[in-house]
C-alpha cells in the first residue's frame, strides 16, 4: 500500500490488488436476493435516509411544528365553537375527542411527504447506482420508510404532549396513550405505501405533492377526527364509517381515553395490512418499470 | 470449455415511442480488452449501455455478460458489472467515505470490511483528503473518480464507463485514462462510450462507431482512420466554381469521392498521405476550378462521421469543430 500512497495523483491511479478473475465472479454470482440480504439492504438504506434527515433538519419542521400549531389551533377555534353550545365545560371537554383526531391527521400528513421525498430522491444520480447494484428492488423504497418511523414517533408523541399541556388528561393512562401512539405509527406507516406508490408513478415531486393532497384531505376531514359522525349528512356519514382513518381515530380514543382495546383496533390493523399487501408490490413493480 | 466473451449482444433494439434509439446492434467484447463505443450525442450509446447493465429492458435481441443472459438473470449480471454513469451517481448529502461504505454494505460487505475497502479506494484514487467532505464540496474530476471508485468495491470483472471524461479538464482526463489502463492491467474488461475520437484512439483496443442507433463501423483505431484517410484536404470553392467538375477531378486524382456541401462550396477530400493534396490542387487548377481557401487537417470525429455516415455529427461538438476549421482556413488565406 505504501507504494500507492507515495504516488502523486498526477502519475495516475493504479489499483494494486490481485487480478480480477471473471470465471470465479460468474461462479459466485447468485441468481436471487435472499430474505436476510433484503433486510440488511433495507436497513442500510434506512441508515442513509437517517443521515440525510440529520443533515437537513428542515425535514423535521412539519413533524414538530404541526402538532404544536394544529393542536392549539383546533382546540381553541373549533373547540371554542363546539363547546359554546355545550356550555362552560369549555375546551377541555373537546380535547378527548380532538387529540386522537389530531394524532391521526399529523401522522397522515407525515406519511404524505414520504412520496414526494422519494420522487425527489429518485431523480438524483445516486438512484441510477441503486438500480445497477445487485440489491433487492424493495430496499430503496422501504429503507426511507423505516427511517420515517422516527418522524411518526415525533409527530404522534408531540401531539399528545401538546394536548397534555393545554389540559388534556387521558383516562386510559400511560399504557393507553402508548397503545394509541403505536397504532397511529403503524397506520401511518402502512398508509405511506400509498404515497410511495404515487411517488413511483408521478411525473415529479410537485405532482406527487398535489395528488397526495387530493387523497389526504378527504381521508382526514371525511372522518370522525374533528366532528361527531352524527352531525353529517347520510351520504358523507357512510363514507366516514368505512374510512380507515375513522377506525384509527375511534380506536385511539378508546385506547387513550378509556384504556380499552376495542374491535376498532382490529379494523384499523386490518385496513393497514390491506394497504400494505396491495400497495407494497405495486410500488416495487412500478419502481422496476421506471428503470 | 472456452471462456465466454465479456459482452455478447445480437440484434439489440430499444424503442422510445416511435424512435428506435438502438436499432439492431451486435456487439462482441473479448475479455481483458478496452472496447470503445464512439458516437455523437443521441446516437444510442447510453441507451445501449443501460440495456446491457439491466437498467433498461431489452425490447428485442439478446445480450449476455460472461455467458449470463441479461434479460433472464439480471441479478447475476448486476454482480458482474460495475457501472459508472455520465452523471455522478453518488449521494450528494453523504461524505465520500459514507458513500463508499453504503455501497459496500449494500453489496454484502460487513461494516468493518466496507470501511476498510472505502479507505483503500479513497487512497488509491487520491481522495483521502476529501474523505470526510460532503459531495457538494467536490470538483467535477473528484466526483468522477469517486464514482469510478464506487463501481470497484466488489471488483467486478466488467466495467461500463459512460463518457468517463466528458467535461473534465485535460489533466484530469489524462489521470482518468491512466486509471482505466490500470484496471485493465488488473484483469478487468472495460466497455466505454465516448464522443471523442482521441479518447477512443488513446484507450480502446477496438472501437464501434454508432450513429442513429446503428453500428456503422467497427475496428481498431488505425483501421477506422485509414477508412477515412490519414488526413483531410479541406477546400472552399469559389462561388462560381463548377462543383461537378471539382468532384470529377478529385475522383480522377485520388480515386475517392469527396464530401461536398453544395451550399457553402466546401469540399472535404480524404487523403492517404498529405502529399496527395498538391496533386488535387494542381488538378483543380488545370481544370479551371477556382478556390478561395484550402487547408489540410488530421481526420476528426466529424470526418469519420462524414465518411462513414454521410452526415455531420450534428451535436454540441459541431460549433467547436467549425471554429477550428475556420481557423485552419484562415492560415492559408
Amino acid at each position: 500500500m505504501s507504494t500507492v500512497t507515495a504516488r502523486s495523483p498526477l502519475q495516475g491511479i493504479r489499483v494494486p490488488t490481485p487480478a480480477v478473475d471473471p470465471a470465479t465472479a460468474v461462479a459466485r454470482a447468485r441468481p436471487h436476493v435472499s430474505l436476510s440480504e433484503t433486510v440488511s439492504q433495507t436497513l442500510s438504506m434506512a441508515w442513509r435516509a437517517l443521515k440525510k434527515m440529520r443533515r437537513n433538519p428542515e425535514q423535521f419542521f412539519d413533524v414538530t411544528l404541526q402538532p404544536l400549531l394544529f393542536t392549539a389551533m383546533f382546540a381553541y377555534i373549533f373547540g371554542g365553537a363546539i363547546t359554546h353550545i355545550a356550555g362552560e365545560a369549555g375546551v377541555k371537554s373537546y380535547l378527548p375527542l380532538l387529540i386522537p383526531g389530531i394524532v391521526a391527521q399529523t401522522v397522515l400528513t407525515t406519511c404524505m411527504s414520504t412520496g414526494a421525498q422519494l420522487r425527489e430522491d429518485m431523480e438524483k444520480g445516486v438512484f441510477d447506482r441503486f438500480k445497477a447494484l445487485p440489491i433487492a428492488r424493495i430496499a430503496p423504497l422501504a429503507g426511507p420508510m423505516i427511517a420515517d418511523l422516527m418522524r411518526y414517533v415525533i409527530a404522534a408523541g408531540l401531539t399528545f404532549v401538546t394536548g397534555f399541556v393545554i389540559g388534556y388528561r387521558p383516562g386510559g393512562g400511560v399504557l393507553g396513550v402508548l397503545g394509541a401512539i403505536v397504532l397511529a405509527i403503524f397506520t401511518g406507516w402502512s398508509l405511506a405505501w400509498i404515497f410511495t406508490f404515487i411517488g413511483t408513478i408521478a411525473r415529479n415531486a410537485r405532482s406527487v405533492q398535489g395528488i397526495s393532497m387530493l387523497i389526504l384531505f378527504p381521508l382526514t376531514f371525511l372522518s370522525n377526527a374533528f366532528v361527531p359522525v352524527g352531525t353529517l349528512p347520510a351520504a358523507l356519514a357512510d363514507f366516514v364509517k368505512v374510512n380507515p382513518v375513522s377506525h384509527l381515530v375511534s380506536a385511539s380514543r378508546d385506547l387513550a381515553n378509556q384504556g380499552m382495546i376495542t374491535s376498532e383496533v382490529g379494523w384499523t390493523v386490518l385496513a393497514g395490512l390491506a394497504v400494505i399487501v396491495i400497495f407494497a408490490p405495486l410500488s416495487v413493480y412500478s419502481y422496476k418499470r421506471h428503470i | 470449455m472456452t471462456t465466454p466473451a465479456s459482452v455478447s449482444a445480437t440484434g439489440l433494439v430499444k424503442t422510445f415511442g416511435g424512435l428506435r434509439a438502438v436499432d439492431g446492434i451486435d456487439l462482441e467484447v473479448g475479455q481483458g480488452e478496452i472496447f470503445g463505443v464512439l458516437g455523437p450525442n443521441g446516437a444510442g450509446k447510453t441507451t445501449m449501455l443501460k440495456m446491457l447493465a439491466t437498467l433498461l429492458p431489452i425490447d428485442s435481441g439478446q445480450a449476455r455478460v460472461f455467458g449470463v443472459d441479461v434479460a433472464r438473470e439480471p441479478h447475476r449480471v448486476r454482480q458482474l458489472v460495475g457501472v459508472t454513469g455520465q452523471y455522478a451517481s453518488v449521494d450528494e448529502d453523504l461524505t465520500a467515505t459514507e458513500n463508499l461504505w453504503l455501497f459496500g454494505r449494500l453489496q454484502g460487505l460487513r461494516s468493518a470490511d466496507a470501511r476498510s475497502t472505502a479507505v483503500g479506494l479513497l487512497t488509491q484514487f487520491g481522495l483521502e483528503e476529501a474523505a470526510n467532505k460532503r459531495l457538494s464540496e467536490f470538483s467535477g474530476g473528484m466526483r468522477r473518480r469517486l464514482d469510478l471508485a464506487a463501481s470497484l468495491i466488489t471488483r467486478p470483472p466488467l466495467i461500463f464507463l459512460d463518457e468517463p471524461t466528458t467535461g473534465l479538464d485535460p489533466r484530469t482526463r489524462g489521470q482518468m485514462w491512466d486509471t482505466i489502463r490500470g484496471l485493465v492491467a488488473d484483469g478487468c474488461t472495460i466497455l466505454l462510450t465516448t464522443q471523442y475520437l482521441d479518447e477512443a484512439d488513446q484507450l480502446a483496443d477496438r472501437i464501434a462507431v454508432i450513429d442513429h442507433g446503428r453500428k456503422v463501423a467497427e475496428g481498431t483505431s488505425d483501421e477506422l482512420k485509414t477508412s477515412v484517410g490519414n488526413s483531410t484536404l479541406q477546400i472552399e470553392l469559389a462561388p462560381d466554381a463548377e462543383q461537378t467538375v471539382a468532384r470529377q477531378v478529385v475522383w480522377r486524382v485520388v480515386g475517392r469521392e469527396p464530401v461536398l456541401t453544395p451550399e457553402s462550396g466546401r469540399m472535404n477530400v480524404p487523403l492517404e498521405t498529405a502529399d496527395a493534396a498538391a496533386d488535387v490542387l494542381i488538378g483543380l487548377r488545370q481544370a479551371g476550378v477556382a478556390i478561395t481557401a484550402v487547408s489540410v487537417a488530421k481526420p476528426t470525429l466529424d470526418e469519420v462521421f462524414l465518411t462513414l455516415t454521410g452526415h455531420d455529427t450534428g451535436d454540441a461538438d459541431q460549433p467547436d469543430e467549425t471554429i477550428r476549421n475556420d481557423e485552419a482556413l484562415l492560415e492559408v488565406r
